[in-house]
């Protein structure tokens, strides 16, 4: 599968008054074209900061480059000028957000806000700019295009808003579309529909998705591959069924534990212990050691490379190394890996 | 939007009869009378010229009388300070000049004001903005007539590009007035705009045009401008009321024939139907300009266009 963007060794960190918080610590990802990816993480794992690096959307005032670069189409985009990456916002790579309530200008209609990107990427005249928007309305399931055009935010429901949110990001039928938690903001029936939504315009446009998300129950619905993030690092990575069913990681076994499943038998649920690491000061070795049950001496003194699963699966912690002992992981997690052929639990069909 | 308007409209006429009604009460509680020298009349002498104006009349009588006089636009002669002449004309006479340096005053000032801030939001912590602070303090906290003075001064004594008063020379003789007048809405749209375009600039739906490729320059205009206007809206009202009433300490200072000058004058001979005029034309003025700038919000933010129907 062709790559459509690289992100190598990227190192990021934002200068503050208290001194330089290492935001991504060392990041490694590829995405392949047509694919959705997903990056799971608590809040402060640097999984919007990565995506909004790539963008380069953060204050230049603050947040610097500290290595690595961030592969696209040849170019290096941690290396562009400000001019180079307007080109490329909103025309190759472009970002749904988290709000549909605040991400949209209320002192501007509607139409103008889908038309602003096409008319500012491709050389159309207005009337055609129109057309287009009026298109994408439909296309994102805006009943009377027409008439809508013409009408401001606070006239659409946050679900509506998010539809338009979407109009804009594929008017100009993007390489790559960032969805940085697209369906927080919303209750959860609207959550339904505009993920269905989402995956269906994937498939019309054949673009890549980068897709940011804390809820589990949303990677599972749409993603192909998934990153986990923690502590500014990708911890583990894998395709969608790889991470449910057969995860590595001490801190995706915390992830699945503590997600609700309709065969949660009792009703306690799990919650990972302690608190994500300060990256003030980033803790040696692995980052989630700390918080971690399964943590071994090595783990507080080193921090550990990625042991390869299979040639799409991979996890940084020391319990792979060949010396390491066996652990059992918790209990809902063996249950899960029992599904995993390849897994060690494997239990063989169910059907 | 008409109905709103013709709405508001009532409550302005209502707004201006009590208006007028206070007014009218409050000057005949002062001391003092219009007809000069009066204590040098004797009683029957006096008696005869309070009758000429209508003075000698029962207090409610001249009140309606007044007001009836009101309704049909005609605000009465004046007594002493333009003796014999219709307060409307005077008024009308006096209010070239004001206009002209107001107007001119507030353009200026709103404009460099909100140039002012914009370039101080955009270029925020650096020198830019830190000099961009000290005007706006500098413009609030300095009153207008020692800016005046200040003007008078340097422009106009020193330098000599400018008359130094007086109201000879058109356009040249209201540069300095108008200069003078600027500075407090020049201040107060620079802090207001510096303010609201940082938080406009900071939120989501800049980020959005931003992922969309616009340019520094589209996102400054296009995006945060109108957004960062809306609480300046609410501030150009007042400000106008204190160009007005600023406008009558300069217009002193400048000697210039304005409606300002006249007023105070009026006031320190008692003409009551020139105060009681003006007085009514500027709440006429104020009245009106609220109502602009209710409107202007509407137009500017269409969340508050809809709801105004309501109000």
């Amino acid at each position: 599968m062709e790559k459509i963007l690289q992100v190598k060794d990227l190192e990021l960190s934002f200068n503050t008054f208290g001194g330089e918080v290492k935001a991504i610590r060392g990041v490694n990802f590829d995405l392949y074209k047509g694919e959705t990816l997903a990056i799971v993480g608590e809040s402060g794992s640097g999984k919007s900061v990565t995506t909004k690096s790539i963008m380069r959307l953060l204050p230049e005032s603050s947040a610097e480059f500290k290595n690595g670069e961030i592969l696209f189409g040849g170019r290096d985009l941690t290396k562009l000028s400000d001019k180079e990456m307007q080109k490329i916002r909103g025309k190759d790579i472009s970002m749904i957000f988290q709000d549909p309530m605040t991400s949209l200008n209320p002192t501007m209609p509607i139409g103008r806000q889908i038309t602003e990107p096409l008319l500012k990427h491709q050389k159309i005249s207005k009337t055609e700019a129109r057309k287009v928007a009026i298109d994408l309305l439909r296309l994102v399931g805006m009943p009377k295009p027409e008439l809508r055009m013409k009408q401001y935010p606070h006239q659409f429901s946050g679900g509506q808003r998010q539809r338009i949110v979407i109009a804009i990001s594929l008017a100009c039928n993007p390489q790559i579309l960032i969805a940085d938690e697209p369906t927080t903001a919303l209750d959860v029936t609207i959550q339904a529909q505009i993920l269905e939504l989402m995956k269906d315009l994937q498939k019309k446009i054949d673009t890549s998705i980068i897709f940011i998300t804390h809820d589990l129950g949303v990677v599972a619905n749409v993603a192909d591959r998934v990153a986990v993030m923690y502590g500014g690092k990708i911890v583990e990575i894998g395709t969608v069924d790889e991470i449910f069913y057969n995860p590595q990681h001490p801190y995706t076994w915390g992830l699945l534990s503590s997600m609700p499943s309709l065969d949660t038998e009792d009703a306690k649920l799990y919650a990972i212990p302690g608190t994500p690491p300060d990256l003030l000061d980033p803790p040696k070795g692995d980052a989630f050691a700390l918080r971690s049950e399964y943590a071994m001496k090595i783990d507080m003194e080193m921090d550990p490379p990625f042991f390869k699963i299979s040639d799409t699966h991979m996890a940084a912690t020391w319990l792979l190394h060949p010396d390491a002992p066996q652990v059992e992981p918790p209990l809902s997690v063996i249950e899960r890996m029992k599904k995993f052929p390849g897994s060690r639990y494997y239990e063989g069909s169910v059907n | 939007m008409a109905r709103y308007i013709g709405k508001r409209i009532i409550y302005m006429v209502i707004t201006l009869a009590l208006i007028a009604t206070f007014t009218f009460f409050l000057m005949k509680i002062l001391p003092g009378s219009p007809i000069a020298s009066a204590d040098k009349l004797s009683p029957e002498q006096r008696a005869v010229v309070e009758a000429r104006y209508g003075l000698d009349r029962p207090l409610p009588v001249q009140y309606f009388d007044y007001m009836f006089g009101l309704l049909q636009g005609d605000l009465g002669v004046s007594i002493n300070q333009f003796k014999g002449a219709d307060v409307t004309d005077v008024i009308l006479s006096r209010m070239g000049p004001s206009a002209q340096i107001g107007f001119q005053g507030m353009v200026l000032g709103t404009v460099l004001g909100i140039l002012l801030g914009m370039v101080a939001a955009l270029r925020q912590n650096t020198w830019v903005d830190y000099s961009s602070t000290v005007v706006a303090i500098i413009g609030i906290s300095i009153p207008s007539f020692v800016f005046a003075s200040m003007l008078q001064y340097s422009l106009g004594l020193k330098l000599g590009w400018f008359p130094v008063a007086l109201w000879k020379d058109g356009f040249m003789s209201s540069v300095l007035p108008s200069i003078a007048l600027a500075m407090f809405p020049l201040a107060t749209a620079a802090r207001f705009i510096r303010t609201e375009m940082i938080e406009v600039l900071g939120s989501d739906y800049i980020t959005l045009a931003k992922a969309k490729g616009a340019s520094g320059a589209e996102i400054a205009f296009k995006h945060a401008f109108r957004n960062a206007l809306i609480p300046l809206i609410t501030v150009l009202g007042p400000m106008a009321v204190a160009i007005l009433t600023g406008s009558l300490v300069v217009e002193q200072i400048f000697a210039i024939p304005g409606i300002g000058e006249q007023f105070v004058k009026s006031i320190m001979v008692s003409d009551f139907s020139i105060i009681m005029g003006t007085t009514i034309f500027f709440s006429v003025f104020l009245i009106l300009v609220i109502l602009i700038v209710d409107i202007l919000y509407g137009i500017i933010d269409p969340r508050i266009r809809l709801s105004g129907g309501k109000g």
